[in-house]
């Protein structure tokens, strides 16, 4: 335990001496600065905007505008999560940091572990920080709460958790700069999954809709983003419920337990290839 | 106990044999020195001995447990040829590191005595982005040795060492084996090899082309006697021959002045052994 936490700790200050963290922090500052006052704009003249039938103006705007926050709280937690992961076995190797490392009796899966740890440890909180953060912006400014408070936050951190491991299991492959592309490009796949799913939910295209869900299964990130979105609005119904399913940045579609279920069984697949294939990585 | 065996080890990357069955033992307190051209397969055998490269085919034991095993570990230290410490730790954090993840107890008093042999009780506190290569590659030496390790594997470990350092280290391997401490060194510099190792072992294309003591390995390069009309040089001549050649000279009146048995220093074994392959 005690070198696993050595591990935890050598990676959060590997992060720190190259100012990820000021960053992320400088970046999320400059995001929740900005998305207070969209909120404050966007509140300011509610009363005045006569929406289509059917459509409550208030759950409209509160939720897309929170929304988009969820969707900017994902892109963080994912760049802080790339950041943190990307080298940490191939990258690590090749710069000679790695070796005398594993050739210490702690055990390659320990190493692995402790990285993912560490990882998880900085960016599920940072994650439910920002998350509640804005939840806090728009309840304050437009007195719209989501239906569901905890949950699609720790959707969020659970599937940039599925990065983080994504991201260590492309390290093991991977030179820190190809694995930095790969894993933004699954994530940017996701995306155009959820983006095509809303598409097709507009066209009413079953096929179009059945293709972005298989999509989002396969990098279930981006289902369970979906569902994050599904749940702040889980108690709306109609119109409004329909136009918020064709949500920003990807459809707002509950999958429920099954997602989770899912997504815990794809963590559980993703670390034990990454354990296996660095287990038996010469370096 | 053998400190480490390698029995019929072959590692092949891709369509290229790294070793091809090699045999190699070094014994509790030896220093074997392992030599060859670039390529010929010595830091894929150390890496072996350490875990971090898996061989495609034989076996390598550490202290008796299967290389690569956390026991093995347990036994070893290693300094890789090309290695980093990262910059913004002083040279007592890298020893708290190693010693953290290794499970040594040693506490300060072990760092402080690691940094004293190799030279480094002054640079403490100094960051390593803030030390010299050579200061870099000193208390590499130093993380090698946290938690006594009864297995040394240096690989290069004096490449980038100024003459003095280099002596240092030279030292510090001579007290190892006095502390009964094995060591397997992987160096390009045949002068110190020659200088501080029991055995040499000599690697070609990855197999074993000469091994033995150094006195084992020189050959015998003529008798040369140094007389009033000058020296003499007999190139065929073996050491048994020296009395019967300064018999015939004295017998012939000459006045002998010195005689010496000429013997082949360790970089013309080498030489002969890799056939001209350069390093």
């Amino acid at each position: 335990m005690t070198a696993i936490w050595t591990i935890v700790r050598y990676g959060l200050e590997e992060a720190l001496r190259r100012k990820v963290f000021a960053v992320v922090l400088l970046l999320t500052l400059g995001f929740l600065g900005l998305f207070w006052l969209g909120n404050h704009y966007a509140f300011k003249d509610l009363s005045g905007v006569q929406p289509p039938a059917g459509i409550d103006a208030r759950t409209f705007a509160g939720s897309f505008i929170f929304g988009l926050a969820m969707f900017a709280t994902l892109f963080l937690g994912v760049v802080l999560a790339i950041f943190l992961t990307i080298g940490a076995v191939r990258g690590d190797a090749e710069r000679g940091l790695l070796q005398p490392l594993v050739v210490r009796p702690v055990g390659r899966s320990s190493l692995l572990v402790a990285r993912f740890l560490g990882t998880v440890g900085v960016c599920v909180p940072y994650v439910l920080a920002v998350y509640f953060a804005s939840m806090g912006i728009t309840g304050s400014a437009g007195h719209w709460w989501p239906d569901r408070i905890v949950t699609p936050g720790l959707e969020l951190a659970a599937a940039v958790a599925l990065v983080a491991a994504l991201s260590l299991l492309g390290s093991v492959f991977l030179t820190a700069t190809a694995n930095g592309i790969a894993i933004f490009m699954v994530f940017g796949a996701g995306l155009v999954a959820g983006l095509l799913g809303t598409i097709g939910h507009a066209l009413s295209s079953h096929t179009l809709e059945r293709a972005a869900k298989i999509a989002a299964y396969v990098i279930p990130v981006e289902a369970l983003y979906q569902d994050a979105l599904g749940q702040i609005t889980a108690d709306t119904r109609g119109v409004t419920r329909f136009v918020l399913e064709l949500g920003p940045f990807g459809g707002a579609y509950i999958g429920g337990t099954a997602v989770r279920l899912w997504a815990v069984a794809y963590l559980g697949i993703v670390a034990a290839v990454a354990l296996t294939a660095f287990a038996r990585r010469d370096l | 106990m053998t400190a480490l065996a390698v029995s019929g080890l072959a590692k092949r990357y891709g369509r290229v044999d790294a070793l091809r069955g090699v045999d190699l033992e070094v014994g509790e307190g030896e220093l074997v020195g392992l030599l060859g051209p670039n390529g010929a397969g010595k830091s894929t055998l150390v890496k072996i001995a350490c875990g971090l490269v898996r061989p495609t085919a034989g076996a390598a034991t550490v202290c008796g447990a299967p290389a690569g095993s956390r026991d093995a570990l347990r036994s070893l230290g290693y300094l890789a040829e090309l290695f980093r410490f990262p910059g913004w730790y002083s040279a007592d954090e890298v020893l708290l590191l190693h010693q953290r993840l290794s499970g040594s107890t040693g506490g300060a008093s072990e760092r402080t005595r690691l940094l004293e042999l190799v030279a480094l009780r002054d640079a403490r506190d100094r960051r390593v982005e803030a030390m010299s290569k050579g200061m870099q590659q000193r208390l590499g030496i130093a993380q090698a040795l946290v938690g006594e390790p009864r297995l040394l594997l240096l690989d290069e470990p004096t490449s980038a060492l100024d003459p003095v350092g280099r002596r240092t280290v030279r030292e510090l391997l001579e007290s190892l084996r006095g502390r009964g401490i094995s060591v397997l060194l992987n160096s390009h510099l045949l002068s110190e090899v020659e200088l501080v190792c029991d055995r040499v072992t000599i690697l070609l294309d990855g197999a074993v082309v000469a091994a033995g003591t150094p006195a084992e390995l020189a050959q015998a390069r003529g008798v040369e006697i140094e007389t009033d009309e000058g020296t003499r040089v007999y190139e065929d001549a073996r050491r048994e021959d020296a009395p019967r050649l300064v018999e015939e000279l004295v017998a012939a009146g000459r006045k002998i002045y010195g005689v010496s048995v000429r013997t082949s220093t360790l970089e013309e074994v080498y030489l002969d052994a890799v056939g001209g392959e350069t390093s």
